[in-house]
């Protein structure tokens, strides 16, 4: 486990050279909450600051604009399906990698990896070329009714794809640190496969679960890249929040840009917060 | 380690449950992933060769690239030299603040890229808090440069964070200990000892920064004013293509980036099991 407990750093400090590697300590200290709070905590207190600095004001005009609570309706919706659906998918892919052994696992692996990897702006291109109109594919599609580009479900897919590693990168070491004396004890007395997985596997599976499915909602909350090129941005149809943002911080309206920015903030930093929470064991906590 | 589970009972009906869970779950990443990546596949091939020579003489494309090579490398060492800074204030120091200063450097994680464009613009366009000060020196902060290299570092500094601090909890103090009461300088003892344990996960989380770096859009479009021969990254070239309707341009340039992120996720791969391996 994490050593960082042993005060080793500590009882160094009043040595012969305790003076110049108390400066240097100090420095490096310094350096790191210049870097952090330069880039991080300043630019994010401007956009709360100016998103909040007429009061309310910026935020009931920003939401007053066309299609903008649709636009926060349809990305907590999509967000929320993404996040189910990668609760089940992501469940069920992190238990087929580590419980079975089938050729192309690896293959599959480095699959579930690759939106981790891809500029979400290509994630768009490619579900324009595979269900555009000009493709057979999406051209077949149509045909039956079903519409995928400039529609919510493009939207769906492409949050799909973005945030598919989430829930299994955080299971899939949860799982396989399962002991399965547990799991075959309870086949030896009989227990089906079901009812095996659903009370013990589950159960201690939950937490990881939990925290992979909040972490993808969180993303899925924020994402444009792909969005962006898939939905077409249809007020009151498929323009999302961060597309609306885009819009409003394009006409120079950034005190409303900035309004609604800080809402949109507060829920994913919220999730993200609890997630870590949820998760806690990651190693590099106290 | 687990395969036992499947090998214990090798013929109950389980067998059938095994290849219907693995096929859905190869049938979704398949669907989800994979078919996508076929259409672009294909329709960039459908353009043809001509396609390739006359997107990729254009000076716009070869600048957008330029562009994105140059973006791409200033953040990847400012990430990496100050990351690994940070992780090893965070893993070594003991100081009051430092949960705070933990959870700062996940709070990009949670920032929609558009939200960080707007930041950029905020601080340093017009009225922002920053903007009298370099506007008297005749810095052009937004729409140049500067602003497009600041937000991807904002968007790619918890990768090398996040995975050099867990390596540096692992390999512990000891061996540092020991140089150091052996007389080595403490900068003789990070060069040689630290850093040669923590390389792999480094290395990683470089991997992770460029792909990120390399993609991004949101925050970009939003800085840049997206001048076309001047500030037009790959991606935003990308952008202006597609709404052009020059589709097999567009296909042509993404299907490069997604080629290089892939290229980059089977390094990661391989990084990966030496991390592993250590």
């Amino acid at each position: 486990m994490s050593s960082e407990a042993l005060p080793l750093g500590r009882t160094r400090a009043p040595s012969a050279t305790g003076l110049r590697s108390g400066l240097g300590r100090w420095g490096l200290r310094a350096g790191a909450l210049i870097y952090l709070g330069g880039m991080i905590a300043l630019p994010l207190s401007a956009v709360i600051s100016k998103g909040f600095a007429n009061g309310l004001d910026s935020l009931r005009s920003a939401m007053a604009a066309p299609g903008a609570v649709a636009a926060i309706r349809l990305t907590l919706i999509t967000a929320l399906a993404a996040a189910l659906v990668n609760a089940i998918f992501g469940t069920l892919l992190s238990y087929v990698l580590v419980r079975y052994r089938f050729p192309g696992r690896g293959v599959l692996s480095a699959v579930v990896d690759l939106p981790f990897a891809i500029p979400t702006l290509v994630t768009g291109v490619m579900l324009v070329a595979l269900y555009g109109p000009a493709s057979p594919v999406g051209g077949w599609l149509e045909a039956h009714g079903i519409h995928i580009v400039f529609a919510p479900l493009g939207v769906l897919l492409a949050l799909l794809f973005v945030t598919l590693p989430f829930v299994v990168r955080t299971v899939q070491p949860v799982l396989a640190e399962l002991d399965v004396a547990q799991e075959e004890a309870a086949e030896v007395l009989g227990a089906s496969r079901l009812r095996t997985f659903v009370q013990i596997v589950l159960p201690a599976l939950r937490p990881a679960i939990a925290a992979g499915t909040l972490l993808s909602f969180a993303r899925a909350l924020g994402e444009f890249g792909s969005i962006v090129i898939v939905s077409g941005n249809i007020t009151n149809h498929t323009l999302t929040a961060p597309v609306f943002i885009f819009q409003l911080a394009s006409q120079f309206r950034s005190d409303e840009a900035a309004a609604v920015s800080a809402v949109l903030f507060a829920m994913s930093f919220t999730l993200v917060v609890v997630t870590y929470r949820l998760a806690g064991n990651r190693g590099d906590r106290p | 380690m687990s395969a036992r589970v499947e090998s214990t009972s090798p013929r109950d009906p389980g067998a059938l449950v095994r290849t219907l869970l693995i096929l859905l779950a190869v049938g979704y990443v398949g669907i989800l992933v994979l078919a996508p990546l076929g259409g672009i596949v294909w329709a960039t091939a459908r353009a043809g060769w001509s396609n390739v020579s006359t997107t990729l003489n254009q000076p716009d494309v070869r600048h957008a690239y330029w562009l994105t090579g140059v973006i791409t490398l200033i953040t990847v060492v400012v990430t990496t030299a100050f990351g690994v800074l940070t992780a090893w204030v965070l893993a070594r120091h003991h100081f009051r603040g430092r949960g705070l200063l933990n959870a700062v450097v996940d709070l990009p994680m949670a920032v929609s890229p558009v939200i960080v464009g707007l930041m950029c613009v905020l601080l340093f366009g017009r009225g922002g808090w920053f903007e009298p000060f370099f506007a008297s020196r005749g810095i052009q902060v937004i729409f140049a440069l500067p602003a497009m290299i600041l937000v991807t570092i904002f968007i790619c500094i918890p990768f090398v964070i996040r995975e050099v601090v867990p390596v540096l909890h692992e390999i512990g103090v000891d061996e540092e200990e020991a140089a150091k009461t052996l007389g080595a300088s403490s900068l003789q003892t990070f060069v040689r000892v630290t850093l040669p344990s923590i390389r792999w996960g480094l290395m990683y989380g470089v991997a992770l920064s460029t792909a990120r770096a390399l993609g991004e859009i949101g925050a970009v479009l939003i800085v840049s004013g997206a001048i076309q021969g001047q500030t037009e990254t790959a991606t935003l070239y990308i952008f202006r293509a597609f709404e052009e309707r020059q589709e097999p341009s567009a296909y042509l340039v993404a299907l490069s980036l997604a080629a290089i992120s892939i290229f980059l996720l089977v390094t990661i791969e391989t990084l990966k099991k030496h991390k592993a391996r250590r």
